[in-house]
């Protein structure tokens, strides 16, 4: 009894988060005219696929794809490399201030985003770096807090008995780091660059701030522009839609059992 | 041979330095990123809030002035602070207990768990314009799906993102379906609960509802607060969705606080008032995470403190 409830609570509960999935797809390889046919059509008798050709040249989409995978791409780097560094530096030195320090960085990951929005934009265009790709790469080398901290709880779990083995062999902090840890710590550098492959990639708002060029956007900025453009559009908007949800979509599939394994809930707790 | 041991000194003192030198050179990207990426624009924001600052063009220092203009003489601060709040009250308690629910359903022995897990996470990893535009089309009065749905059931659907009364909902709803994240802390964190507690439980004939609430929310309840506060602060943080589905309308009824703060700094290029705007967000968030953090110590259940709680029972 309780079996079947179960079931069928998440057999509801299923359909809920797909439909909308499933509705989109379909809008977007829809024929006008079943688009606005009621009731609505929920298996179209010929499936478009010229619709998703003639939506990406409806703008300058290969310019946005080859900016998003710029900013996605070399941002990942970023990440990987510092969160990495700074992690090993915390998991495996004592130092004056060390403890402080790390509930410094950890308390950052509660300074909401709009209080830095303001002042960083002020920054970058001092910099002169407004209208261009750079205030989505940069910072990105300066290590984010949270990634830190998967990859500290990671290395925490690494017995210190193999540095020891490794400096009794000559190897420096350096080597220990780069030839040991690095590999060792894959599986959790798997997930910090999945998380920050969608962060980038899904990421609105900075590119909204920071880019004014048509030739400097995004693909989600292109996304959005299309609303603006042209309301009725609605073919368009799902097809580009579809498009810009197959990448994290395909990589989240690749990367799940890292996701799903609970790193990052069992951080929480730890 | 004096020359030599002085040599040997030096070197090893050299050596010494690199070696307390080292760990700050590995933590020196964090070190660079928070001073001017963190620190630096919290300590400019707000000397800027002090200020007539645009983004071109003299500034003028104005004192407490943007404070005073904000909180008496612009209705539209109040507005959106109380659209915000809304949101929030609706949001809040939805993410934790859907995110529970889904959680505690996927924890039971069921076949497929990992296909619903799956598929309930799915919407939590595409972006905020993806999100938007599908459920601007779900939501659309006369061709939405939704509205269609709810017509078989019987029931005449609002004009969800056009009517005042139903806009705030629209984007409360759509924010809902982007839970997995919450989903999957708390999911978990319930399979970290050690299974004997359920079995002897069930052998000392403790029905179903009871072990939920005496064993599941306690043993949760670190993970609880945690998704507490996550959820708090990205509910006055919510900008994208409102901003992209409904303008902040209709008739300003999804106008949030993020985005009063956005178009100060972003459309009117008020940089001062906007500095000083945010760091009034900053300071509720802060006050409202305290007030949880603190009100944790009587719900919140952390298994190295049994004794301690114990003790403070007696």
């Amino acid at each position: 009894m309780t079996r079947a409830l179960t079931y069928g609570a998440l057999l509801f509960l299923s359909a809920m988060f797909i439909i909308p999935f499933y509705w989109t797809f379909i809008t977007a390889v829809k024929s006008i005219g079943e688009l606005y046919q009621f009731p609505p059509v929920f298996w179209p008798d010929e499936v478009m696929w010229d619709n998703f050709v003639t939506a990406w040249f409806k703008q300058p989409f290969d310019v946005y794809l080859k900016n998003s995978v710029i900013v996605v791409v070399l941002s990942t780097m970023g990440q990987l490399f510092s969160c990495s560094l700074v992690a090993f530096g915390f998991a495996r030195f004592k130092f004056r201030g060390r403890d402080a320090i790390f509930v410094l960085l950890l308390s950052t990951m509660m300074i909401p985003w709009d209080v830095k929005m303001i002042p960083l934009y002020m920054e970058f265009n001092m910099l002169g770096w407004i209208n261009t790709l750079k205030p989505l790469i940069v910072p990105a080398y300066f290590a984010d807090a949270f990634f830190v901290f998967l990859l500290r709880q990671y290395i925490m779990t690494v017995p210190t008995e193999i540095d020891e083995a490794a400096r009794m062999d000559g190897a420096n902090s350096w080597q220990i780091y780069w030839r040991i840890h690095l590999p060792l710590m894959m599986p959790a550098l798997v997930l910090v660059g999945t998380l920050h492959f969608m962060n980038a990639w899904n990421d609105y708002l900075g590119p909204l701030i920071y880019l004014n060029d048509q030739s400097k956007y995004t693909l989600t900025l292109g996304l959005s522009m299309f609303k603006g453009l042209n309301e009725t559009d609605i073919t368009s908007i799902a097809a580009i839609t579809v498009v810009l949800c197959i990448p994290p979509l395909i990589l989240f599939f690749f990367a799940q059992r890292y996701i799903m394994d609970g790193s990052i809930g069992s951080s929480v707790k730890g | 041979m004096s020359t030599l041991v002085v040599q040997d000194d030096v070197a090893e003192e050299r050596h010494r330095f690199i070696e307390k030198l080292t760990p700050y050179l590995f933590i020196s990207p964090w070190i660079l990123g928070f001073l001017f990426f963190t620190l630096g624009p919290l300590i400019f924001s707000f000397v800027m809030g002090f200020y007539d600052w645009p983004v071109v063009g003299e500034r003028t220092f104005v004192g407490l002035q943007n404070y005073e203009v904000m909180l008496t003489e612009d209705p539209l601060f109040w507005d959106s602070l109380w659209v915000t709040v809304k949101f929030a009250l609706f949001f809040v308690p939805f993410n934790v207990v859907l995110g529970l629910l889904l959680a505690v359903l996927l924890n039971q022995k069921v076949i497929g768990t990992g296909v619903f897990r799956t598929i309930f996470y799915l919407p939590s990893v595409i972006s905020g314009v993806a999100l938007v535009t599908i459920w601007a089309w779900i939501y659309s009065h006369e061709y939405g799906i939704l509205n269609f749905l709810l017509g078989l059931a019987g029931i005449e659907g609002p004009n969800w993102l056009g009517d005042p009364n139903w806009s705030l909902l629209a984007i409360v709803i759509a924010s809902l379906w982007g839970l997995g994240g919450t989903m999957l802390i708390l999911l978990t964190g319930l399979q970290s609960i050690p299974k004997e507690l359920y079995e002897a439980a069930r052998m000392s004939g403790v029905p179903g509802w009871a072990r939920l609430v005496y064993i599941t929310i306690p043993m949760l309840s670190p993970m609880l607060l945690f998704t507490l506060i996550t959820s708090i602060i990205s509910a006055f943080q919510q900008l994208t969705i409102a901003l992209l589905l409904t303008k902040g309308g209709p008739l300003e009824s999804t106008y949030f606080f993020a985005m009063y703060v956005y178009d100060n700094a972003f459309m009117y290029f008020e940089m001062g008032f906007a500095a000083a705007n945010s760091w009034v967000m900053f300071l509720i968030i802060l006050i409202l995470s305290m007030l949880v953090l603190k009100s944790s110590s009587a719900w919140v259940y952390y298994e190295g403190e049994m004794n301690n709680s114990e003790a403070a029972d007696d």
